[in-house]
């Protein structure tokens, strides 16, 4: 009861300030070319490091200053978030139909695929994830794509094994056994009664998931691995801002504080949604 | 009974590696680019080619070069790095004890930070101090290493410099160390001036990896000690007099603390693996920085080796948990 009350409360406030922040976010990246004040690509060597604008020296036009080629930094931070949300969009949603399909499979059927299923999930598990994701874009090539299919071909056990364990415990439900009674077929029940009832659990997962593409984006760009063109990227302007850290510190603060807020809002309105739909908690 | 468990755990762990092998061959195979190519100077006559391809056993069927892989593997050859030239076992052994003393060092300090954070959260329950605590660890959980590290940077290394926040130990020190493992030596060696140092470079990186784990630990260790403090012989022990947090150090952490140690054990296989790009971000010489550049020489033997060496190190990682989980498990124990 307790705890109920304090997911209520504790409930719009932060679904409200993580919506609004991404809804912000994904919206300045799909109207980017609207937006942007600059070109995030045009190179000006009279602009280098310009500070943001509440300090000395700082041009009208260029609100959080410049990198140390005179880009535009908010142009490029507008910019990055169509690659970050593309990924975060893909990534996230490739994992979850891959893992969820298996999970629920291993779940709600047992025996050998659940056999199966699980010990590919114990060899996965044995990988670093960011070497994983490294080895495998510098095997498939950089580019958008190969990023959006590293991710998913890495993170879909973290969706398998929260199904698999949701799927099994529902498969000993009454509900699946009247079904059985009812006539209808093992796919069937699978498809029509487990599956709406590990659903929110999805949902909430691929929130979170979200966030984490979103940080291996970043993490990928940052060691220069991620897409190939010169198109801005979060964790390629981060990485240019870890150079120039002492020369120009907000080309490293602006993105470091984009990403954070964006991590947070995925990773808190996945568990918003998820203290939501969790019936013991309603 | 626990001899069993540690067969079948044993057996596991072992089909668990086959699969990672399979897995990195699988992926290192379908590599655009010709291996062979790779490793012969530009103009080499087919004669050349065919005769190298044939030396690695490449002319053969897929399962069949699998098999010669894998037995070169399991007898500890790992092949040539193509970058650096250098036997890959020697410079993987060369890296690993750099990432092994961070790893350690960040695993301490969030069981020191989660522990201490539980133990103040479960004292003081109900108060907005637990309250606090509860905002701070949701939070610093949902910030992974890679952004603490640059939050650190920013924190430590330019507002208030105090910390190094690039390499292992300063360059124009000298060092009298027999091991790679730099920490331990000094310790040993009573050279504490070095050890200084080190810690000095390795504070900030272990701090990144060490936050997110001591948020999960504060959280869990929290959950189960207000669970235990309920309990009877609690009661009774608040009864004889203790404080609470006599009654916490001496009677409930004890209980309290067998969940979380097997969580601990599953997250820091995951500090490990974070390790790969907090390295990088610290230019700290470990496995995972050379893993990065060895992604980004396309140097294949080298990235499979330290792969797999990764892949060991999880896996004896959670056979250890395991095994100590039953050691430690009454019901286990005598089951």
């Amino acid at each position: 009861m307790d705890e109920a009350n304090v997911a209520r409360r504790g409930l719009s406030p932060r679904l409200w300030l993580a919506g609004g922040w991404l809804l912000l976010a994904l919206l300045a990246a799909i109207f980017a070319p609207l937006i942007a004040p600059q070109d995030p690509l045009a190179q000006d060597l009279m602009l280098e490091r310009l500070p943001p604008f509440w300090l000395d020296g700082a041009e009208p036009g260029y609100w959080l200053g410049t990198d140390s080629l005179g880009r535009d930094l908010l142009s490029r931070l507008i910019f990055g978030g169509r690659i970050a949300f593309i990924v975060a969009f893909a990534a996230a949603t490739s994992a979850c139909l891959l893992g969820s399909a298996l999970g629920l499979i291993a779940g709600y059927f047992g025996g050998w695929p659940d056999r199966i299923i699980s010990r590919i999930v114990d060899v996965w598990m044995a990988f670093p994830p960011v070497l994983f994701a490294i080895l495998l874009v510098a095997v498939l090539g950089t580019g958008l794509s190969s990023v959006i299919l590293a991710i998913a071909i890495i993170d879909w056990t973290r969706f398998c094994r929260v199904i698999r364990a949701e799927a099994m415990s529902q498969a000993r439900m009454d509900y699946v056994e009247s079904a059985r009674i009812a006539g209808y077929g093992r796919v069937g029940i699978m498809l029509r009664e487990v599956l709406p009832n590990v659903l929110p659990s999805v949902v909430a997962l691929l929130s979170l998931e979200m966030g984490i593409a979103v940080i291996v984006e970043a993490i990928l760009s940052f060691v220069n691995l991620s897409i190939s063109t010169d198109d801005p990227t979060w964790g390629s302007i981060i990485a240019e801002g870890r150079l120039s850290i002492h020369q120009a510190w907000w080309v490293l603060v602006f993105p470091l504080i984009t990403l954070i807020l964006t991590v947070l809002s995925f990773t808190q309105f996945g568990e918003a949604l998820k203290a939501r739909f969790d019936p013991v908690l309603r | 009974m626990l001899l069993q468990r540690f067969l079948v755990r044993l057996l596991t762990m072992l089909v668990t590696l086959f699969g990672v092998a399979v897995v990195v061959f699988v992926v290192i195979r379908v590599a655009p680019g010709d291996p062979i190519a790779m490793m012969l100077p530009p103009g080499a006559s087919d004669d050349d080619i065919a005769r190298l391809r044939a030396l690695y056993g490449l002319d053969k069927s897929i399962v069949q070069q699998f098999f010669i892989w894998l037995g070169g593997v399991l007898h500890g050859n790992f092949g040539t790095s193509i970058s650096l030239r250098q036997d890959v076992l020697g410079l993987v052994f060369n890296r690993l004890p750099a990432t092994l003393e961070l790893a350690t060092v960040a695993l301490l300090m969030a069981t020191a930070i989660g522990t201490t954070a539980a133990i103040l959260g479960a004292r003081s329950r109900g108060t907005a101090i637990e309250a606090g605590i509860d905002v701070a660890s949701g939070a610093t959980l949902s910030i992974p290493d890679f952004l603490w590290g640059l939050v650190l940077i920013l924190l430590f290394g330019v507002l208030v410099p105090v910390f190094d926040i690039s390499g292992r130990v300063s360059p124009q020190l000298d060092l009298p160390f027999a091991t790679q493992f730099y920490l331990a030596e000094s310790i040993l060696r009573l050279r504490f001036d070095l050890t200084w140092d080190l810690l000095k470079h390795m504070l900030m990186p272990a701090v990144a990896l060490a936050l997110p784990l001591a948020a999960i630990i504060a959280q869990l260790l929290k959950q189960s000690l207000k669970e235990v403090l309920d309990l009877d012989y609690v009661v009774l022990a608040r009864v004889k007099g203790f404080s609470e947090t006599q009654v916490i150090l001496r009677e409930a952490l004890k209980n309290a603390a067998l969940p979380t140690l097997t969580l601990v054990g599953v997250q820091f296989t995951f500090l490990i693996g974070g390790t790969v790009i907090v390295e990088r971000l610290f230019s700290y010489e470990g496995l995972g920085n050379m893993a990065i550049d060895a992604v980004i020489n396309r140097d294949l033997p080298l990235i499979q080796g330290i792969v797999l060496v990764f892949a060991l190190l999880f896996v004896l990682i959670n056979l250890a948990v395991d095994m100590m989980y039953a050691l430690l498990n009454p019901r286990l124990r005598h089951g």
